[in-house]
């Protein structure tokens, strides 16, 4: 009990610190699911093509091998940024193969009748998607992007090896200082489950809200 | 009739893999005039009605409307499909948006006109069709009939130089489909170009200018309901007639 308070703007730091890598790499995560998802219905046949290299890719590579990839190919590249950017970035982008999934699966339970009246009425694709189609498909996306999210937000502990602060690193100048490993371990599952569970919450509200349309 | 061609097609091919859908198509719909395409069921009649504004791509052969080619997927085709209305057998209100907005929302979105004005067109649009009560309503809040005439009224509403109806009354139940035809029947006085692909041979006898009778992708016959109607000059006309006037 006493590691909590003796060190809680320790903990307090680590649990910002993932905090941070989550919101800002669910950004990230969000808007190029939603493109690279688009991507792979466009009409256009390079879009598609690109949308599926880019899921095809990301998703299978393991996360830690992406992040050495990011750490350490991108300077090679002249790229250099601080590790906390290059771990958002590969947080980010690895994810977003995971939203883009979800969104095309959401967008196939949209009868394709809707798609045809809304082209047949003369609007374009960007149009198509984003007015008539996107609308209805987000309804069944929303349950899974908050798994695709809290998954992401537990996976934000590969970035404690590569020097980011976060809420798992916190065991390592905890453990030097003598603290007992289960008590370190247990508030830093609670911190975890914190930031889990707020994004359960939210995407509930999220769900409920939009579950009425229709 | 002005005899001024609006949609020609010329040599029109459509393979479903092996099955070959449309077989040589040339038609010709002039400015004002009303095309029923009847035909049994796989003859190609839907697919001659999707390709013309081209939810159905063709392999070859020619689609002109007013005069202009076909174009390609992008914004072009945008344009052009905005001013050919298409009416479909399952209705495809967006379910997400009310009555009005359905109807508001191309004018204000592919037009760019302005709400107030938009929603004032919409509401007489649905004056016309008998259902400005619903006018907030939810699709799935209406009958199949009355969708249908909310589809109608949505494609009416970028005042298209044309319409083209996929079997708009084989979702309906037998007593929705008269509000629905009655409608269409309407818009036939008022001299809109209209291409209807139907089974119902009491609305080809009465508003139709031409029949035209389609089997395996072919078209054989092309004539005023009179003639076809009276005398098909076909076997594969006199059989399918037979098959459905008797009942």
């Amino acid at each position: 009990m006493n590691v909590l308070l003796d060190n809680l703007s320790l903990y307090a730091e680590g649990l910002l610190g993932t905090v941070e890598l989550t919101v800002y790499a669910s950004l990230l995560a969000l808007a190029l699911g939603f493109l690279m998802a688009a991507f792979r219905v466009a009409p256009v046949r390079s879009l598609r093509a690109f949308g599926t290299a880019w899921v095809t890719v990301l998703r299978n590579t393991p996360l830690t091998l992406l992040f050495f990839a990011v750490v350490l190919g991108l300077p090679r590249f002249g790229l250099v940024l601080p590790f906390k950017l290059f771990a958002i970035l590969a947080l980010g982008c690895y994810t977003s193969a995971f939203i883009c999934e979800a969104v095309r699966s959401g967008i196939n339970t949209v009868p394709t009748g809707q798609g045809e009246a809304a082209r047949s009425l003369g609007m374009t694709f960007p149009q198509t998607l984003g007015i008539v189609v996107l609308p209805q498909a987000f309804r069944s996306v929303i349950p899974p992007i908050g798994s695709t999210l809290i998954a992401l937000a537990k996976n934000s502990a590969i970035a404690g090896a590569f020097s980011v602060v976060e809420l798992l690193g916190v065991y390592k100048p905890l453990n030097e200082l003598g603290y007992s490993i289960i008590w370190t371990f247990f508030w830093i599952a609670v911190g975890y489950l914190i930031v889990t569970l707020s994004i359960s919450a939210i995407f509930n509200v999220l769900e409920k809200h939009y579950g009425v349309a229709r | 009739m002005a005899g001024e061609a609006l949609i020609e097609l010329r040599g029109v091919n459509k393979h479903y893999g092996k099955l070959h859908v449309l077989q040589d198509i040339d038609l010709t719909v002039d400015r004002g005039e009303v095309v029923v395409v009847i035909g049994p069921s796989g003859s190609g009649k839907s697919t001659l009605c999707r390709a013309i504004n081209r939810l159905e791509t063709i392999e070859s052969g020619t689609i002109e409307l007013d005069g202009r080619p076909l174009p390609e997927e992008g914004r072009a085709l945008a344009q052009l499909r905005a001013e050919v209305g298409m009416v479909f057998q399952s209705f495809n209100l967006f379910a997400h948006r009310t009555v009005l907005d359905n109807i508001m929302l191309a004018p204000v979105k592919v037009r760019k006109k302005r709400k107030d004005e938009a929603a004032r067109r919409a509401r007489e649009l649905l004056d016309r069709v008998g259902l400005v009560s619903q006018a907030d309503k939810y699709p799935a809040q209406l009958s199949g009939g009355q969708q249908q005439r909310v589809a109608i009224a949505r494609a009416l509403a970028m005042d298209p130089k044309a319409l083209l109806f996929d079997e708009p009354t084989s979702a309906l139940d037998p007593e929705m489909i008269n509000e629905v035809l009655e409608v269409m029947r309407q818009l036939a006085r008022e001299g809109m170009t209209m291409v209807v692909v139907t089974h119902e041979m009491g609305f080809a006898r009465s508003a139709a200018n031409r029949v035209v009778f389609m089997a395996d992708g072919r078209i054989v016959e092309d004539r005023t309901p009179e003639e076809f109607f009276t005398a098909p000059r076909s076997e594969r006309a006199k059989d399918f007639l037979s098959k459905i006037l008797k009942h």
